[in-house]
């Protein structure tokens, strides 16, 4: 399964990576290596194979639930790029 | 003095500061002065004199009322994946190159609550994606280990990565310890490279909160040091149950020191016939038989096993590990805290902070993961590689239920290589240096590297043992008895 141009394009816009449009043959020959690479998985029958979910079998623990932690917004917004009073600034998103 | 300071043991520089044969000031200013004089090394992204002598000055008056901590004034070097309060944690990204974190990861906290003094933060691969520790935002770390035939002796060889300023700064004195992470062999591969002891422990053995995320199901910290003693001192100190962490183990933590010089006698050690991959050098070969004989002589039994898809572990790697790598990266928004570029609206701001703050390995992995994980891809890529992960999960655990106790096998395909030898050219070409450490991360279990001898170039060559699940201690004794025969192995100073 190689990808093409425009799946190179697909991608950046999902990953929200911009990517010039002279980038693109270079990552599609680097992202099509890779590919080649993992192919060979493919090899392999994995029916009635169950995905792992977890390496290490154990049990969720539950903590009690209540509030342990909080009440410190200077930390939370300490290394924003851009913030007004304790709220996050981003580019005007609605006209 | 201070070269004297700088070249103990982390074990002996805790008795020599118990019996107060120099202060724990003393033991750190040797070691910050031994930093300055090798920054052309590039080990350290962040010297931080000012806390290391504050931490030192606190450790001699605890020294001085005779109640030492378990680390009490051990300088240690701290990989920059882990986040420390107030000092500047970047992973090696301009995307965080000016976060300066509001909290402290658990396993710093640990070393931190046991006595340690931090010297700085160590440069490693960014986002702890690459095996050579040349996709650093600071630039690559360059080994403190050099060729010894006359022609080659001046090119510059990569620490490994992706943990490599933590190895080369171990290795070179820089520090009594360090911190590394390892996702895929980031603890091991530059451990070999450079001729020190590196353990990846059991998924799960070692909090991951407060370290920069890549890959949530195979990321794990672990110690890097000159000797097995020290690296299990320092382990012992790392490890441990974390409510803040969801995956890490109730368990309590042993005494890994105690297993250090136990007898292996009667121990069954398995060498798994697929790991003699075509072309292997020889000189790999020849320490690998090397590695069985010491073993046998100390009274393990030595059989062949197979791990029948350990040639699949590496493939499936490369779609889990990017997988994961994009989801956790998708946090990098420019809102909250990072990089933001300036940009006309929202989607030109996510999409060109993206570009500008991630390396082209960053972003070539995130791309990767976003493609595996899209619509259509997901159960021909993601799911088959998390069943191939159960096979190979599988594979360990049929050898120790044959009553295996643990696996012999060569640590890297080959020594150190020169810097830009594999950097520029397939990425493929690269991920093939973890080819021996991978399975451990896919199987969760935990491995340790341990130098065995020297190539014919005089580089380094590591072995690795992986144990069956929270069995560190069996690790710690293995690794003894190769460290007792082959000695250890420290690089000429040339910086």
């Amino acid at each position: 399964m190689l990808v093409d141009a425009q799946t190179v394009r697909r991608i950046a816009h999902l990953a929200r990576i911009a990517v010039a449009e002279e980038e693109v043959e270079h990552l599609r020959g680097e992202l099509n290596a890779i590919l080649a690479f993992v192919e060979q998985l493919t090899e392999l029958d994995v029916a009635g194979v169950e995905p792992m979910t977890s390496v290490i079998p154990t049990k969720m623990n539950r903590r009690e639930d209540k509030i342990t932690d909080g009440g410190i917004p200077d930390a939370i917004v300490k290394n924003a790029p851009a913030i007004d009073d304790h709220f996050f600034v981003v580019p005007k998103v609605v006209e | 003095m201070p070269d004297i300071l700088t070249s103990l043991t982390l074990a002996e520089a805790r008795e020599a500061l118990r019996g107060r044969k120099f202060s724990a000031v003393e033991l750190a200013q040797a070691h910050l002065s031994a930093m300055e004089q090798a920054r052309v090394l590039n080990a350290y992204v962040l010297e931080t004199p000012d806390r290391a002598l504050a931490m030192a000055r606190e450790a001699d008056a605890r020294l001085a009322r005779g109640e030492p901590r378990p680390l009490e004034g051990l300088a240690l070097g701290i990989k920059d994946m882990f986040a420390t309060k107030d000092v500047r944690t970047t992973a090696c990204s301009r995307m965080l190159e000016n976060f300066v974190p509001t909290y402290e990861s658990t396993v710093t906290a640990n070393l931190w609550r046991d006595g340690a003094v931090m010297l700085g933060k160590l440069n490693n691969d960014e986002f702890a994606m690459g095996s050579s520790n040349e996709s650093s935002v600071f630039g690559p770390v360059i080994s403190p280990w050099r060729r010894t035939r006359a022609r080659a002796s001046n090119v510059p060889l990569v620490p490994g990565g992706s943990s490599g300023g933590s190895a080369a700064a171990v290795a070179a004195g820089l520090c009594l310890g360090a911190t590394g992470t390892d996702t895929g062999g980031s603890i091991r591969q530059p451990a070999a490279l450079t001729g020190i002891v590196g353990i990846k422990p059991t998924y799960g053995r070692c909090s991951r909160w407060g370290i920069v995320a890549y890959a949530s199901s195979l990321d794990q910290a672990g110690p890097l040091a000159r000797c097995v003693r020290d690296a299990a001192i320092l382990l012992r100190s790392m490890a441990g149950y974390d409510l803040k962490d969801a995956t890490s183990v109730d368990q309590d933590v042993p005494d890994y020191e105690a297993a250090v010089g136990k007898s292996i006698r009667a121990m069954r050690i398995g060498i798994p016939k697929e790991y003699r991959v075509d072309g292997m050098a020889p000189e790999i070969e020849r320490l690998w038989t090397q590695g069985m004989q010491w073993l046998k002589t100390a009274g393990a039994e030595i059989v062949e096993v197979s791990l029948p898809h350990t040639r699949y572990a590496l493939p499936a790697y490369y779609i889990v590990a990017p997988a994961e790598a994009s989801s956790n990266l998708a946090r990098y928004d420019g809102v909250r805290y990072g990089l933001r570029a300036s940009a006309r609206d929202i989607m030109d701001m996510y999409q060109s902070t993206r570009a500008q703050g991630f390396g082209a390995e960053v972003r070539r992995r995130i791309m990767i993961g976003t493609y595996v994980l899209s619509a259509g891809y997901y159960e021909a890529y993601y799911l088959r590689a998390q069943k191939v992960r159960t096979l190979i999960k599988r594979d360990f655990d049929n050898v120790f239920a044959d009553g295996v106790h643990a696996v012999l096998a060569p640590a890297t395909p080959s020594a150190a290589f020169a810097l830009e030898d594999k950097s520029t050219s397939d990425p493929v070409a690269m991920y093939l240096n973890d080819v021996f450490t991978v399975t451990v991360n896919m199987a969760g279990l935990p491995g340790i590297c341990v130098p065995a001898g020297l190539s014919e170039e005089g580089l380094p060559l590591g072995l690795q043992l992986i144990g069956r699940a929270f069995e560190e201690e069996t690790l710690f004794s293995l690794a003894q008895v190769i460290e007792q025969a082959a000695g250890r192995f420290s690089p000429q100073r040339w910086w």
